[in-house]
């Protein structure tokens, strides 16, 4: 057991403080653990999100030393000795009260996204699609919405382009209609002028948050600004469609 | 409870909500965040300057059988260089005259040979989607660093006005496709000096040059995307995958790789022409089965 400092972030929409706060830590120790031992000892109307407590639920999400994580996969043991602990609520959505954010904006954007079309049903009246077909659309089933890609972003969450930018984990669920073998949509213009994949200037910090690891920039968000040049930007792409007459 | 599509404002003291910090380079980051950017800038300013000087100097970039990366291909050889190529090696022998009278004379330096190929690996790396992390992080701060704050802009824009340039990224990487052969080509004739086959230290520095450089190209998002990522469906109608997703598999292997190609194939293709330029000045032997190096010319 050690005793070790946290300064934790304590306030509303309208403005708080750094709290400290110092208790013992043991073994095997994450961060939503010390922040429940926190509550428990010396600050019980502390606010924190958290359900499931094995990185599946993606509701812990804060930032730690300024680094967007999920509390209850960050160990106490990759922390020096004597470093002190910051902990704040996400930076991108609004403060309800210390650690909690409003994630509404995240939930707005999954509205706007429409659903599958899928083709017509074969002739068994089944929809068929094969395992190399699915692969990449399965990584990004992974995803928890923990948000920390939407709130890592710098385009949410520093240059004020909320209302232009889907953000990356809802260019993860575009990829993954727009891949997807049965849907027959057409979602480039969209993601061009609606959800703004040119906004995104791929620096890949969503990727390096990922809990579930995975390949945001490279395997979704490149994918379809290519997808958008093979629309918009390609002149042998523009003339091929006209020759053959496919989009 | 405060619901708007934009992100809280920031409070006199610089700070938002949560304590958060909102000038430019500001973080609440513990770790040493900067080392990762001083190194790219460190890496690719070092390679700028000296690929800069050496495209400019026009001269030591010819060592009997081995030519610069920085200089092939070369389309004219320039005779008013000294230690340049000999004439033959040209594809279209010596330069013109009146490309050579064309160019300004208050220029302090002649018409190198390397100008006219190096816009077409300069335009691949300067497009690449890797190297477009690099520098936005390194050299614009947009951001910095993950969680760190960027150099404010009014109204962000992102890729979509000025840098919509970066989209014909999937152009400079035709032309990067057709230097893989040309480089390939030059380690063949490494083979042979003087009507002899043999084998030198130059000549495994150009394959491995050559190869480094196929990696990296071969690995190229755009290159992922033409050869079968554009596809959303791999299979045909008895769900067989077909050639365009062993493919797209073999490539993005490399994509995975595809930093670690960058930055290997940077670092090879400026150690090359130093090679090149050592064993021209005289100041290594190139080690090798024909005897001694000739030298440069």
């Amino acid at each position: 057991m050690s005793e070790r400092h946290f300064r934790v972030w304590r306030g509303d929409s309208e403005g708080g403080e750094f709290v400290d706060y110092t208790i013992d830590v043991e073994p095997g120790m994450v961060v939503l653990d010390c922040i429940h031992r926190i509550q428990a000892q010396h600050a019980e109307d502390l606010a924190c999100r958290w359900n499931c407590k094995a990185g599946k639920c993606g509701s812990c999400s804060m930032e730690i030393n300024g680094k967007p994580k999920l509390s209850c996969m960050t160990r106490m043991n990759t922390f020096g000795p004597d470093e002190t602990i910051t902990i704040q609520p996400m930076k991108t959505f609004p403060v309800v009260r210390d650690l909690v954010s409003d994630v509404s904006f995240n939930y707005r954007q999954n509205a706007r996204i429409r659903p599958l079309k899928p083709r017509p049903r074969g002739k068994d009246g089944e929809h068929r699609m094969y395992q190399e077909d699915v692969d990449r659309v399965q990584e990004f089933r992974k995803c928890i919405e923990c948000f920390l890609c939407q709130d890592v972003c710098h385009v949410l969450r520093d240059q004020d382009a909320m209302e232009r930018f889907t953000g990356p984990r809802f260019m993860i669920r575009l990829a993954s209609l727009e891949m997807h073998p049965l849907d027959t949509d057409d979602r480039v213009p969209e993601i061009r002028d609606e959800f703004g994949s040119g906004l995104c200037n791929i620096t890949r910090c969503c990727t390096e948050v990922c809990p579930e690891h995975i390949g945001i920039t490279d395997n979704a968000i490149i994918p379809l600004k290519e997808r958008v040049v093979d629309r918009y930007y390609d002149p042998l792409m523009w003339l091929m469609r006209k020759i053959t007459g496919r989009k | 409870m405060a619901t708007s599509m934009s992100p809280p404002a920031a409070a006199p003291d610089g700070t938002k909500p949560g304590g958060h910090p909102t000038r430019a380079f500001q973080t609440v980051r513990t770790d040493n965040w900067k080392l990762g950017p001083l190194l790219t800038v460190a890496g690719l300013g070092a390679f700028v300057l000296y690929s800069t000087w050496r495209a400019f100097s026009g001269v030591h970039y010819w060592v009997e059988p081995y030519l610069s990366p920085f200089y092939s291909p070369l389309i004219y050889a320039n005779p008013q260089h000294w230690a340049g190529s000999p004439i033959a090696h040209a594809w279209f022998g010596e330069m013109p005259q009146a490309l050579i009278d064309a160019w300004p004379s208050f220029l302090p330096f002649a018409l190198s040979p390397a100008f006219f190929i190096l816009v077409f690996p300069g335009s691949f790396r300067a497009t690449c989607y890797y190297y477009r992390k690099a520098y936005y992080r390194s050299f614009f701060g947009t951001p910095p660093g993950c969680a760190v704050c960027p150099i404010g802009q009014k109204n962000y824009q992102g890729e979509t006005r000025l840098l919509v340039i970066q989209n014909l990224h999937r152009y400079a990487l035709y032309g990067a496709l057709a230097f893989i052969g040309i480089l390939y080509y030059d380690a063949f004739l490494a083979l042979r000096r003087g009507g002899e086959w043999g084998i030198g230290v130059g000549t495994l520095v150009l394959f491995m040059n050559a190869t480094l450089l196929a990696g990296y190209t071969f690995g190229c998002h755009s290159f992922r995307h033409l050869v079968g990522g554009r596809l959303d469906r791999f299979t045909n109608a008895v769900g067989a995958p077909g050639l365009a997703h062993r493919v797209w598999r073999g490539v993005s292997w490399l994509n995975a790789r595809h930093m670690k190609f960058a930055w290997a194939s940077l670092f090879w293709v400026g150690f090359t022409d130093f090679y090149i330029l050592a064993v021209s000045r005289g100041w290594i032997s190139d080690l090798n089965t024909w005897g001694e190096a000739m030298g440069g010319h």
